[in-house]
Protein backbone atom coordinates (compact mmCIF):
# COMPACT_ATOMS: atom_id res chain seq x y z
CA UNK A 1 0.00 0.00 0.00
CA UNK A 2 2.76 2.63 1.45
CA UNK A 3 4.85 1.95 -2.40
CA UNK A 4 1.70 1.95 -4.14
CA UNK A 5 1.39 6.05 -2.69
CA UNK A 6 5.28 6.84 -2.86
CA UNK A 7 5.43 6.16 -6.56
CA UNK A 8 1.61 8.19 -6.97
CA UNK A 9 3.24 11.09 -6.03
CA UNK A 10 5.59 11.55 -8.83
CA UNK A 11 3.52 10.82 -11.24
CA UNK A 12 2.31 13.07 -14.39
CA UNK A 13 -1.01 13.50 -13.43
CA UNK A 14 -3.51 14.93 -16.13
CA UNK A 15 -3.93 18.38 -16.79
CA UNK A 16 -7.39 19.42 -14.46
CA UNK A 17 -10.14 19.93 -17.22
CA UNK A 18 -11.05 23.89 -16.95
CA UNK A 19 -14.55 23.99 -16.05
CA UNK A 20 -15.74 27.26 -17.27
CA UNK A 21 -18.85 29.36 -15.87
CA UNK A 22 -21.43 28.49 -19.07
CA UNK A 23 -25.06 29.38 -18.96
CA UNK A 24 -25.86 26.11 -17.11
CA UNK A 25 -23.22 26.26 -14.27
CA UNK A 26 -24.70 29.38 -13.50
CA UNK A 27 -28.59 28.45 -13.61
CA UNK A 28 -27.67 25.46 -11.16
CA UNK A 29 -25.80 27.25 -8.37
CA UNK A 30 -28.26 30.14 -8.75
CA UNK A 31 -30.91 27.12 -7.99
CA UNK A 32 -28.87 25.75 -5.35
CA UNK A 33 -28.52 29.40 -3.56
CA UNK A 34 -32.52 29.35 -4.02
CA UNK A 35 -32.79 25.87 -2.25
CA UNK A 36 -30.43 27.12 0.43
CA UNK A 37 -32.17 30.38 1.45
CA UNK A 38 -35.54 28.91 1.32
CA UNK A 39 -33.90 25.82 3.43
CA UNK A 40 -32.33 28.20 5.70
CA UNK A 41 -35.37 30.50 6.06
CA UNK A 42 -37.57 27.65 7.17
CA UNK A 43 -35.25 26.50 9.69
CA UNK A 44 -34.73 30.21 10.69
CA UNK A 45 -38.90 30.77 10.33
CA UNK A 46 -38.82 27.55 12.93
CA UNK A 47 -36.04 28.29 15.25
CA UNK A 48 -37.34 32.04 15.42
CA UNK A 49 -41.26 30.38 16.06
CA UNK A 50 -40.45 27.69 18.39
CA UNK A 51 -42.97 27.90 20.98
CA UNK A 52 -42.03 25.95 24.29
CA UNK A 53 -45.92 25.80 25.35
CA UNK A 54 -46.84 25.17 21.99
CA UNK A 55 -44.52 22.21 21.76
CA UNK A 56 -45.31 20.63 24.91
CA UNK A 57 -48.69 20.77 24.16
CA UNK A 58 -49.33 19.66 20.64
CA UNK A 59 -46.03 17.16 20.38
CA UNK A 60 -48.11 14.48 22.11
CA UNK A 61 -50.76 15.10 19.90
CA UNK A 62 -48.58 15.27 16.79
CA UNK A 63 -47.12 11.31 18.09
CA UNK A 64 -50.35 9.77 18.30
CA UNK A 65 -51.50 11.38 14.83
CA UNK A 66 -48.20 9.87 13.20
CA UNK A 67 -49.19 6.07 15.28
CA UNK A 68 -52.64 6.49 13.78
CA UNK A 69 -51.41 6.78 10.15
CA UNK A 70 -48.70 4.25 10.38
CA UNK A 71 -51.43 2.03 12.32
CA UNK A 72 -54.00 2.84 8.93
CA UNK A 73 -51.71 2.05 6.15
CA UNK A 74 -49.60 -0.93 7.92
CA UNK A 75 -53.42 -2.91 8.55
CA UNK A 76 -54.91 -1.46 4.97
CA UNK A 77 -51.81 -2.58 3.56
CA UNK A 78 -51.98 -5.92 4.90
CA UNK A 79 -55.18 -6.55 4.20
CA UNK A 80 -55.08 -5.11 0.29
CA UNK A 81 -52.58 -8.11 0.19
CA UNK A 82 -54.62 -10.81 1.29
CA UNK A 83 -57.44 -9.49 -0.65
CA UNK A 84 -55.39 -8.47 -4.13
CA UNK A 85 -54.50 -12.36 -4.25
CA UNK A 86 -57.77 -13.19 -5.04
CA UNK A 87 -58.52 -10.43 -7.37
CA UNK A 88 -55.12 -11.01 -9.17
CA UNK A 89 -56.16 -14.66 -9.71
CA UNK A 90 -59.75 -13.68 -11.13
CA UNK A 91 -58.02 -11.01 -13.45
CA UNK A 92 -55.79 -13.70 -15.04
CA UNK A 93 -58.09 -16.80 -15.09
CA UNK A 94 -59.59 -17.86 -18.30
CA UNK A 95 -63.21 -18.00 -16.97
CA UNK A 96 -64.62 -14.83 -18.70
CA UNK A 97 -67.24 -13.51 -15.93
CA UNK A 98 -64.41 -13.85 -13.27
CA UNK A 99 -62.22 -12.00 -15.04
CA UNK A 100 -64.91 -9.00 -16.34
CA UNK A 101 -65.52 -9.00 -12.51
CA UNK A 102 -62.29 -8.80 -11.18
CA UNK A 103 -61.40 -6.42 -14.33
CA UNK A 104 -64.83 -3.90 -12.97
CA UNK A 105 -63.28 -4.02 -9.70
CA UNK A 106 -60.10 -2.80 -10.68
CA UNK A 107 -60.88 -0.21 -12.96
CA UNK A 108 -63.40 1.59 -10.76
CA UNK A 109 -60.98 1.41 -7.86
CA UNK A 110 -58.28 2.54 -10.13
CA UNK A 111 -60.02 5.03 -12.06
CA UNK A 112 -62.40 7.56 -9.24
CA UNK A 113 -60.22 9.62 -6.23
CA UNK A 114 -59.44 7.75 -2.83
CA UNK A 115 -61.41 10.74 -1.45
CA UNK A 116 -64.64 10.21 -3.05
CA UNK A 117 -64.29 6.45 -2.58
CA UNK A 118 -63.79 7.38 1.73
CA UNK A 119 -66.73 9.45 1.15
CA UNK A 120 -69.01 7.06 -0.42
CA UNK A 121 -68.22 4.52 1.95
CA UNK A 122 -68.58 6.66 5.36
CA UNK A 123 -71.37 9.06 4.01
CA UNK A 124 -72.79 6.82 1.65
CA UNK A 125 -73.19 3.62 3.33
CA UNK A 126 -75.48 5.78 6.32
CA UNK A 127 -77.94 6.12 3.66
CA UNK A 128 -78.41 2.02 4.35
CA UNK A 129 -78.44 2.59 8.13
CA UNK A 130 -81.69 0.24 8.68
CA UNK A 131 -80.67 -2.24 5.85
CA UNK A 132 -76.82 -2.20 8.36
CA UNK A 133 -78.67 -2.08 11.86
CA UNK A 134 -80.79 -5.25 10.90
CA UNK A 135 -77.34 -7.11 9.77
CA UNK A 136 -75.75 -5.50 12.81
CA UNK A 137 -72.46 -3.91 10.64
CA UNK A 138 -73.78 -0.53 11.54
CA UNK A 139 -71.34 0.13 14.54
CA UNK A 140 -68.62 -0.61 12.08
CA UNK A 141 -70.03 1.79 9.03
CA UNK A 142 -70.35 4.15 11.86
CA UNK A 143 -67.04 4.89 12.93
CA UNK A 144 -64.80 6.66 10.77
CA UNK A 145 -61.66 4.85 11.51
CA UNK A 146 -63.19 1.59 10.62
CA UNK A 147 -64.88 3.54 7.42
CA UNK A 148 -61.30 4.37 6.46
CA UNK A 149 -59.64 1.09 7.17
CA UNK A 150 -62.61 -0.45 4.85
CA UNK A 151 -62.02 2.12 1.84
CA UNK A 152 -58.25 2.01 2.34
CA UNK A 153 -57.81 -2.24 2.33
CA UNK A 154 -60.52 -2.02 -1.02
CA UNK A 155 -58.52 0.46 -2.94
CA UNK A 156 -54.74 -0.76 -2.78
CA UNK A 157 -56.07 -4.23 -2.88
CA UNK A 158 -57.37 -3.24 -6.50
CA UNK A 159 -53.62 -1.45 -6.91
CA UNK A 160 -51.81 -4.81 -5.25
CA UNK A 161 -53.38 -6.93 -7.75
CA UNK A 162 -52.31 -5.54 -10.59
CA UNK A 163 -48.98 -5.23 -8.77
CA UNK A 164 -49.30 -9.08 -8.02
CA UNK A 165 -50.26 -9.89 -11.39
CA UNK A 166 -47.96 -7.88 -13.58
CA UNK A 167 -45.37 -9.56 -11.98
CA UNK A 168 -46.49 -12.57 -12.49
CA UNK A 169 -46.71 -12.09 -15.73
CA UNK A 170 -43.20 -10.92 -16.31
CA UNK A 171 -41.84 -14.43 -15.46
CA UNK A 172 -41.18 -16.11 -18.98
CA UNK A 173 -43.47 -18.97 -19.75
CA UNK A 174 -40.49 -21.49 -20.32
CA UNK A 175 -40.30 -21.22 -16.56
CA UNK A 176 -43.87 -22.70 -16.00
CA UNK A 177 -43.38 -25.19 -18.47
CA UNK A 178 -39.58 -25.92 -17.44
CA UNK A 179 -41.04 -26.86 -13.82
CA UNK A 180 -43.64 -28.58 -15.70
CA UNK A 181 -41.21 -31.24 -17.47
CA UNK A 182 -40.27 -32.15 -14.05
CA UNK A 183 -43.56 -32.63 -12.84
CA UNK A 184 -43.68 -29.90 -10.27
CA UNK A 185 -47.52 -29.49 -9.28
CA UNK A 186 -48.64 -26.23 -10.09
CA UNK A 187 -48.87 -24.72 -7.15
CA UNK A 188 -45.72 -26.10 -6.16
CA UNK A 189 -44.71 -24.13 -9.20
CA UNK A 190 -46.33 -21.07 -8.36
CA UNK A 191 -44.91 -21.26 -5.14
CA UNK A 192 -41.10 -22.22 -5.30
CA UNK A 193 -40.57 -21.04 -9.13
CA UNK A 194 -42.70 -18.28 -10.04
CA UNK A 195 -43.30 -15.99 -6.94
CA UNK A 196 -39.53 -16.02 -5.78
CA UNK A 197 -38.74 -14.18 -9.05
CA UNK A 198 -41.74 -12.52 -9.33
CA UNK A 199 -41.93 -10.54 -6.27
CA UNK A 200 -38.14 -9.38 -6.97
CA UNK A 201 -40.00 -7.71 -9.75
CA UNK A 202 -42.74 -6.38 -7.56
CA UNK A 203 -40.65 -5.51 -4.94
CA UNK A 204 -40.21 -1.34 -6.71
CA UNK A 205 -44.13 -1.64 -7.22
CA UNK A 206 -44.91 -2.76 -3.71
CA UNK A 207 -42.72 -0.40 -2.48
CA UNK A 208 -44.15 2.86 -4.38
CA UNK A 209 -47.46 2.31 -3.68
CA UNK A 210 -46.78 1.99 0.21
CA UNK A 211 -45.37 5.59 -0.66
CA UNK A 212 -48.52 6.22 -2.17
CA UNK A 213 -50.60 4.74 0.35
CA UNK A 214 -48.80 7.01 3.29
CA UNK A 215 -49.33 9.87 1.09
CA UNK A 216 -52.87 9.07 0.32
CA UNK A 217 -53.46 8.74 3.95
CA UNK A 218 -53.48 12.28 4.71
CA UNK A 219 -56.88 12.45 3.15
CA UNK A 220 -59.06 10.90 6.09
CA UNK A 221 -58.33 14.22 8.18
CA UNK A 222 -61.00 14.99 5.89
CA UNK A 223 -63.22 12.92 7.35
CA UNK A 224 -62.46 13.64 10.95
CA UNK A 225 -60.13 10.48 11.75
CA UNK A 226 -57.29 11.87 13.80
CA UNK A 227 -54.20 10.76 12.25
CA UNK A 228 -50.97 12.87 11.13
CA UNK A 229 -52.80 15.84 9.06
CA UNK A 230 -55.82 15.79 11.03
CA UNK A 231 -53.61 16.71 14.29
CA UNK A 232 -51.87 18.77 12.46
CA UNK A 233 -55.10 21.06 10.79
CA UNK A 234 -56.63 20.63 14.79
CA UNK A 235 -53.11 22.34 15.81
CA UNK A 236 -53.51 25.05 13.01
CA UNK A 237 -56.95 25.86 13.33
CA UNK A 238 -56.35 25.96 16.89
CA UNK A 239 -52.75 28.36 16.73
CA UNK A 240 -53.31 29.89 13.33
CA UNK A 241 -49.36 29.14 13.73
CA UNK A 242 -48.02 27.94 10.25
CA UNK A 243 -45.06 25.89 11.79
CA UNK A 244 -47.95 23.24 12.22
CA UNK A 245 -47.89 22.68 8.76
CA UNK A 246 -44.10 22.73 8.52
CA UNK A 247 -43.70 19.82 11.40
CA UNK A 248 -46.30 18.36 9.76
CA UNK A 249 -44.13 18.30 6.32
CA UNK A 250 -41.08 17.59 7.67
CA UNK A 251 -42.15 14.07 9.37
CA UNK A 252 -44.10 13.04 6.40
CA UNK A 253 -41.06 13.81 3.94
CA UNK A 254 -38.81 11.80 6.27
CA UNK A 255 -40.77 9.02 6.95
CA UNK A 256 -41.10 8.97 2.60
CA UNK A 257 -37.43 9.43 2.36
CA UNK A 258 -36.62 6.56 4.98
CA UNK A 259 -39.25 3.92 3.50
CA UNK A 260 -37.80 4.89 -0.12
CA UNK A 261 -34.26 4.25 0.71
CA UNK A 262 -34.93 1.15 2.65
CA UNK A 263 -36.67 -0.86 -0.39
CA UNK A 264 -33.40 0.48 -2.50
CA UNK A 265 -31.58 -0.82 0.22
CA UNK A 266 -33.44 -4.27 -0.08
CA UNK A 267 -33.41 -4.20 -3.58
CA UNK A 268 -29.70 -3.92 -3.99
CA UNK A 269 -29.54 -6.63 -1.44
CA UNK A 270 -32.02 -9.14 -3.14
CA UNK A 271 -30.62 -8.32 -6.78
CA UNK A 272 -27.17 -9.13 -5.63
CA UNK A 273 -27.11 -12.53 -7.81
CA UNK A 274 -28.56 -10.58 -11.27
CA UNK A 275 -25.85 -8.22 -10.98
CA UNK A 276 -23.28 -8.67 -13.46
CA UNK B 1 -88.37 9.58 -0.59
CA UNK B 2 -88.00 12.02 -3.91
CA UNK B 3 -87.47 9.74 -7.15
CA UNK B 4 -84.23 9.25 -7.89
CA UNK B 5 -84.48 10.69 -11.74
CA UNK B 6 -85.89 14.01 -10.41
CA UNK B 7 -82.87 14.59 -7.79
CA UNK B 8 -80.49 13.38 -10.57
CA UNK B 9 -82.86 15.60 -13.24
CA UNK B 10 -81.49 19.18 -14.86
CA UNK B 11 -83.44 22.65 -13.02
CA UNK B 12 -84.47 23.51 -10.23
CA UNK B 13 -85.38 20.21 -8.66
CA UNK B 14 -82.24 18.27 -9.84
CA UNK B 15 -78.47 18.43 -9.01
CA UNK B 16 -77.22 17.50 -12.50
CA UNK B 17 -76.53 21.78 -13.27
CA UNK B 18 -74.63 22.12 -9.96
CA UNK B 19 -72.40 18.95 -10.70
CA UNK B 20 -72.44 19.77 -14.52
CA UNK B 21 -70.62 23.08 -12.65
CA UNK B 22 -68.41 20.59 -10.70
CA UNK B 23 -67.24 18.95 -13.85
CA UNK B 24 -66.51 22.10 -15.56
CA UNK B 25 -64.78 23.08 -12.70
CA UNK B 26 -62.65 19.77 -12.53
CA UNK B 27 -61.80 19.71 -15.89
CA UNK B 28 -60.30 23.16 -16.08
CA UNK B 29 -58.38 23.04 -13.28
CA UNK B 30 -57.20 19.74 -14.36
CA UNK B 31 -56.62 21.31 -18.28
CA UNK B 32 -54.86 24.60 -16.66
CA UNK B 33 -52.62 22.44 -14.66
CA UNK B 34 -51.49 19.81 -17.52
CA UNK B 35 -49.41 22.71 -19.30
CA UNK B 36 -47.81 24.41 -16.73
CA UNK B 37 -46.54 21.06 -15.10
CA UNK B 38 -45.39 19.94 -18.43
CA UNK B 39 -43.21 22.58 -18.83
CA UNK B 40 -41.95 22.90 -15.51
CA UNK B 41 -41.31 19.16 -15.23
CA UNK B 42 -39.92 19.08 -18.86
CA UNK B 43 -37.16 22.00 -17.55
CA UNK B 44 -36.34 19.93 -13.95
CA UNK B 45 -35.96 16.57 -16.48
CA UNK B 46 -33.54 19.10 -18.34
CA UNK B 47 -31.86 19.60 -15.35
CA UNK B 48 -31.10 16.57 -13.72
CA UNK B 49 -29.86 14.86 -16.82
CA UNK B 50 -27.71 17.60 -17.18
CA UNK B 51 -23.97 16.61 -17.23
CA UNK B 52 -23.76 20.29 -14.29
CA UNK B 53 -23.65 18.79 -11.33
CA UNK B 54 -25.20 21.66 -9.20
CA UNK B 55 -28.18 21.87 -11.73
CA UNK B 56 -28.59 18.10 -11.15
CA UNK B 57 -28.65 18.46 -7.22
CA UNK B 58 -30.99 21.11 -7.72
CA UNK B 59 -33.32 19.19 -9.76
CA UNK B 60 -32.98 15.90 -7.47
CA UNK B 61 -34.11 18.62 -4.56
CA UNK B 62 -37.43 19.43 -6.48
CA UNK B 63 -38.27 16.14 -6.93
CA UNK B 64 -37.89 14.71 -3.92
CA UNK B 65 -39.31 17.49 -1.94
CA UNK B 66 -43.02 17.61 -3.90
CA UNK B 67 -42.90 13.58 -4.52
CA UNK B 68 -42.18 13.10 -0.95
CA UNK B 69 -45.33 15.42 0.35
CA UNK B 70 -48.97 14.22 0.92
CA UNK B 71 -50.88 16.06 -2.46
CA UNK B 72 -53.15 17.57 0.62
CA UNK B 73 -50.08 18.53 2.68
CA UNK B 74 -48.93 19.77 -0.52
CA UNK B 75 -52.28 21.78 -0.83
CA UNK B 76 -52.79 23.10 2.03
CA UNK B 77 -48.91 24.92 2.52
CA UNK B 78 -49.74 26.17 -1.00
CA UNK B 79 -53.03 27.85 0.02
CA UNK B 80 -52.45 28.90 3.67
CA UNK B 81 -48.72 29.92 3.32
CA UNK B 82 -48.47 31.73 0.21
CA UNK B 83 -51.86 33.46 1.86
CA UNK B 84 -49.45 34.39 4.87
CA UNK B 85 -46.39 35.09 2.95
CA UNK B 86 -48.42 37.39 0.34
CA UNK B 87 -50.31 38.91 3.33
CA UNK B 88 -46.68 39.95 5.53
CA UNK B 89 -45.36 41.29 2.33
CA UNK B 90 -48.31 43.49 1.26
CA UNK B 91 -48.49 44.52 4.92
CA UNK B 92 -44.52 45.85 4.33
CA UNK B 93 -45.59 48.08 1.74
CA UNK B 94 -49.50 49.14 2.86
CA UNK B 95 -50.63 47.94 5.73
CA UNK B 96 -53.88 47.36 6.44
CA UNK B 97 -54.83 45.46 2.99
CA UNK B 98 -55.85 41.99 3.02
CA UNK B 99 -55.18 39.20 0.69
CA UNK B 100 -57.25 36.07 -0.34
CA UNK B 101 -56.08 33.72 -2.16
CA UNK B 102 -58.27 32.15 -4.77
CA UNK B 103 -58.46 28.77 -3.81
CA UNK B 104 -58.42 27.25 -8.06
CA UNK B 105 -55.14 29.45 -8.21
CA UNK B 106 -53.56 27.40 -5.24
CA UNK B 107 -54.90 24.04 -6.68
CA UNK B 108 -53.36 24.78 -9.70
CA UNK B 109 -49.96 25.51 -7.93
CA UNK B 110 -49.88 22.73 -5.59
CA UNK B 111 -51.26 20.19 -8.41
CA UNK B 112 -48.58 21.76 -11.04
CA UNK B 113 -45.74 21.21 -8.66
CA UNK B 114 -47.10 17.62 -7.63
CA UNK B 115 -47.39 16.43 -11.44
CA UNK B 116 -44.02 18.18 -12.61
CA UNK B 117 -42.18 16.15 -9.73
CA UNK B 118 -43.91 13.03 -11.32
CA UNK B 119 -43.72 14.40 -15.12
CA UNK B 120 -40.13 15.20 -14.46
CA UNK B 121 -39.11 11.57 -13.58
CA UNK B 122 -41.02 10.36 -17.32
CA UNK B 123 -39.65 13.08 -19.04
CA UNK B 124 -35.94 11.55 -17.41
CA UNK B 125 -36.31 8.07 -18.24
CA UNK B 126 -37.28 9.44 -22.04
CA UNK B 127 -34.03 11.27 -22.20
CA UNK B 128 -32.17 7.49 -21.01
CA UNK B 129 -34.12 5.72 -23.84
CA UNK B 130 -32.87 7.92 -26.62
CA UNK B 131 -29.48 7.13 -27.67
CA UNK B 132 -26.30 9.87 -27.44
CA UNK B 133 -25.83 9.38 -31.23
CA UNK B 134 -29.09 11.09 -31.91
CA UNK B 135 -27.50 14.47 -30.33
CA UNK B 136 -24.59 13.59 -32.55
CA UNK B 137 -25.91 12.95 -35.29
CA UNK B 138 -27.97 16.37 -34.90
CA UNK B 139 -24.56 18.03 -34.02
CA UNK B 140 -22.78 16.52 -37.21
CA UNK B 141 -24.71 18.07 -39.63
CA UNK B 142 -24.59 21.69 -38.16
CA UNK B 143 -27.38 21.86 -35.79
CA UNK B 144 -27.47 23.74 -32.73
CA UNK B 145 -27.88 22.67 -29.68
CA UNK B 146 -31.38 24.47 -29.44
CA UNK B 147 -31.84 23.47 -32.95
CA UNK B 148 -31.35 19.47 -31.81
CA UNK B 149 -33.29 19.42 -29.24
CA UNK B 150 -36.37 20.68 -30.72
CA UNK B 151 -36.11 18.95 -34.17
CA UNK B 152 -34.24 15.82 -33.36
CA UNK B 153 -34.76 14.50 -29.79
CA UNK B 154 -37.83 16.34 -28.71
CA UNK B 155 -40.15 14.47 -31.38
CA UNK B 156 -38.98 10.98 -30.00
CA UNK B 157 -39.01 12.20 -26.59
CA UNK B 158 -42.30 12.74 -26.34
CA UNK B 159 -43.47 9.62 -27.93
CA UNK B 160 -41.11 7.50 -25.34
CA UNK B 161 -42.56 9.78 -22.53
CA UNK B 162 -46.54 9.25 -23.75
CA UNK B 163 -47.66 6.27 -21.96
CA UNK B 164 -46.08 7.42 -18.74
CA UNK B 165 -47.65 11.45 -19.44
CA UNK B 166 -50.99 9.66 -19.88
CA UNK B 167 -51.16 7.96 -16.77
CA UNK B 168 -49.97 11.24 -14.66
CA UNK B 169 -53.37 12.86 -16.38
CA UNK B 170 -55.37 10.21 -15.41
CA UNK B 171 -53.49 10.69 -11.71
CA UNK B 172 -53.68 14.39 -11.78
CA UNK B 173 -57.60 13.97 -12.61
CA UNK B 174 -58.60 12.12 -9.68
CA UNK B 175 -55.72 14.15 -7.41
CA UNK B 176 -58.01 17.49 -8.29
CA UNK B 177 -60.83 16.09 -6.40
CA UNK B 178 -58.42 17.39 -3.05
CA UNK B 179 -59.20 21.15 -4.09
CA UNK B 180 -62.65 19.98 -2.54
CA UNK B 181 -60.83 20.23 0.86
CA UNK B 182 -60.48 24.23 0.38
CA UNK B 183 -63.53 24.95 -0.93
CA UNK B 184 -63.33 24.78 -4.64
CA UNK B 185 -66.81 23.59 -6.16
CA UNK B 186 -65.69 20.85 -7.99
CA UNK B 187 -67.37 17.41 -8.72
CA UNK B 188 -66.59 16.10 -5.16
CA UNK B 189 -68.21 19.19 -3.26
CA UNK B 190 -70.96 19.94 -5.64
CA UNK B 191 -72.12 16.30 -5.00
CA UNK B 192 -71.32 16.60 -1.58
CA UNK B 193 -73.29 19.66 -1.11
CA UNK B 194 -76.20 17.77 -3.27
CA UNK B 195 -76.25 14.65 -0.31
CA UNK B 196 -76.12 16.86 2.51
CA UNK B 197 -79.25 18.78 0.92
CA UNK B 198 -81.21 15.43 -0.52
CA UNK B 199 -79.94 12.96 2.57
CA UNK B 200 -79.20 10.70 -0.32
CA UNK B 201 -75.56 10.22 0.21
CA UNK B 202 -74.83 6.94 -1.56
CA UNK B 203 -77.01 8.29 -4.68
CA UNK B 204 -74.46 11.15 -4.62
CA UNK B 205 -71.46 10.39 -4.44
CA UNK B 206 -71.90 7.12 -6.64
CA UNK B 207 -72.77 9.54 -8.94
CA UNK B 208 -69.23 11.61 -8.46
CA UNK B 209 -67.64 8.39 -8.57
CA UNK B 210 -69.48 7.66 -12.18
CA UNK B 211 -68.56 10.79 -13.42
CA UNK B 212 -64.67 10.56 -13.06
CA UNK B 213 -65.10 7.17 -14.34
CA UNK B 214 -66.19 8.54 -17.58
CA UNK B 215 -64.02 11.36 -17.34
CA UNK B 216 -61.44 8.60 -17.34
CA UNK B 217 -62.77 6.54 -20.45
CA UNK B 218 -62.77 9.75 -22.26
CA UNK B 219 -59.30 10.58 -21.31
CA UNK B 220 -58.08 7.39 -22.44
CA UNK B 221 -59.70 7.34 -25.87
CA UNK B 222 -58.34 10.98 -25.73
CA UNK B 223 -54.90 9.49 -25.09
CA UNK B 224 -55.85 6.61 -27.85
CA UNK B 225 -55.95 9.10 -30.56
CA UNK B 226 -52.75 10.91 -29.45
CA UNK B 227 -50.89 8.00 -29.16
CA UNK B 228 -52.00 6.72 -32.57
CA UNK B 229 -51.17 10.38 -33.62
CA UNK B 230 -47.37 10.38 -32.47
CA UNK B 231 -47.20 6.63 -34.07
CA UNK B 232 -48.37 7.43 -37.50
CA UNK B 233 -45.75 10.32 -38.02
CA UNK B 234 -43.05 8.12 -36.93
CA UNK B 235 -43.88 5.58 -39.84
CA UNK B 236 -44.32 7.89 -42.44
CA UNK B 237 -40.63 9.05 -42.04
Amino acid sequence: MSAVTETSTDVDRPPVIPRPWTAARITGHVFIVLWLMLGVAMVGYLVNAWNPDLFEKYAPYYLSGLLVTIKLVAISIVLGALLSIPIAYARMSKNKVLNALAYAYVYFFRGTPLLAQTFLIYYGLGSFRPQLEAVGLWTFFRDAWYCAVFAFSLNTAAYQAEILRGAIESVPKGQWEGAESLGLHKYQILRKIVLPQALIVALRPYGNEIILMIKGSAIVAIITVYDLMGETRRAYSRTFDFQTYLWAALIYLSMVETLRHGIEWIERRITKHLKR
Amino acid sequence: MENVWTLLSWGPQGWSDDIAWGVLVTVSLGLATLPVGLLIGFLVALAKQSPEPSLRIAGNVYTTIFRGLPELLTLFLVFYGAQIGLQQLLHFFSPGTNIEINSFVAGMVALGVVFSSYASEVFLSAFRAIPQGQYEGGYSIGLSKGQTMRLVVLPQLIKIALPGLANLWLILLKDTSLVSAIGLADILRQSGIAARVTKQAFLFFGFACLIYLVLAIISSFGINAIERWAGRREAQR
